[in-house]
């Protein structure tokens, strides 16, 4: 608790300055697309949001092998205070993805892997956020949201990676980094996407540590609350 | 200022918009939640001191 009250300010400071520098930049100053006009300034919120969707995830399954391996209780609370995070991003990717969508493919939707997978994580973050409220017992949610977040990975890794595994549907695959290979990103695009990038990377590290803490904070309540009533 | 996002305006418009809507209510969220539970804390802790110096005296 003392050290991410230190680092705190630091982490808001810097996530707020990449995202205002990447966010200006991306929307004021960068050219059209020759294909796709102005609808390529998109880019700039969507692709971070779809990286940090899968990414949340990741960093869920991560503490949440952590908590089932090691039984440390904080590592379960970050887990918890992530999901909010990753489910905003999901509904951020899918939202911005339909809108762009819409001119330049003439449809909101598709059932292309990479769109049904992303949709697919969506439920899976409702559904480990309604898990982790409907149990009571901290501990048993722990486990039983742990094993969520393991077979959600499925889906995570899959809306990373369906583009590759079925060449077919309407999503392009990456092209960030296809630096020097065929059909790079454009390099006019390609700095403040990157400073975006990092901003989002920052904001959801802030919200995960301020939820985290949030959580520490509720499970002492609880703890006083049962005291208070014991006498 | 305002670049001209031609035919395209209300769409890019209403993705930013959009966007920044949910990361700003995501992060409004978040510091009103955790205020209410540090003041909660805050008070929880308070009673539970009042109830030890109470039961210390008696």
């Amino acid at each position: 608790m003392r050290l991410s009250r230190r680092v705190l300010p630091w982490i808001a400071a810097l996530a707020g300055l990449s995202l205002g520098i990447g966010l200006i930049w991306g929307f004021f100053f960068t050219p059209d697309d020759y294909k796709q006009g102005s609808t390529v300034k998109i880019l700039f919120i969507h692709v971070p949001a779809a990286m940090m969707a899968i990414n949340a995830w990741i960093m869920m399954l991560v503490t949440s092998l952590i908590w089932v391996i090691r039984r440390h209780h904080v590592s379960a609370l970050a887990a918890r205070a992530a999901a909010p995070a990753g489910l905003v991003f999901t509904l951020i990717a899918l939202v911005t993805g339909a809108l762009w969508g819409q001119p330049m493919w003439n449809t909101w939707w598709e059932w292309d892997p990479r769109l049904t997978s992303f949709l697919i994580l969506l439920l899976f973050y409702l559904g480990y956020i309604a898990l982790w409220s409907a149990i009571e017992d901290p501990e048993t949610a722990a486990d039983l949201t742990g094993i969520l977040c393991v077979v959600g990975s499925v889906f995570a890794v899959m809306s990373r990676y369906a583009v590759k595994f079925w060449n077919q549907g309407l999503h392009q695959d990456s092209t960030i980094l296809k630096v020097g290979e065929k059909d790079p990103l454009d390099v006019a695009y390609y700095v403040p996407l990157v400073i975006c990038l990092v901003g989002f990377v920052l904001f959801f590290i802030l919200i995960v540590l301020l939820r985290t803490r949030m959580l520490i904070r509720a499970r002492r309540l609880i703890a006083l609350e049962a005291r208070e009533r014991l006498g | 200022m305002m670049p001209d996002l031609g035919d395209y305006a209300a769409t890019v418009l209403g993705a930013w918009g959009a966007t920044l809507l949910a990361l700003a209510g995501l992060l409004a969220l978040t510091l009103v939640q955790s205020r209410r539970v540090a003041r909660a804390l805050t008070e929880a802790e308070a009673r539970v001191a009042q109830a030890k110096a109470a039961g210390a005296k008696a």
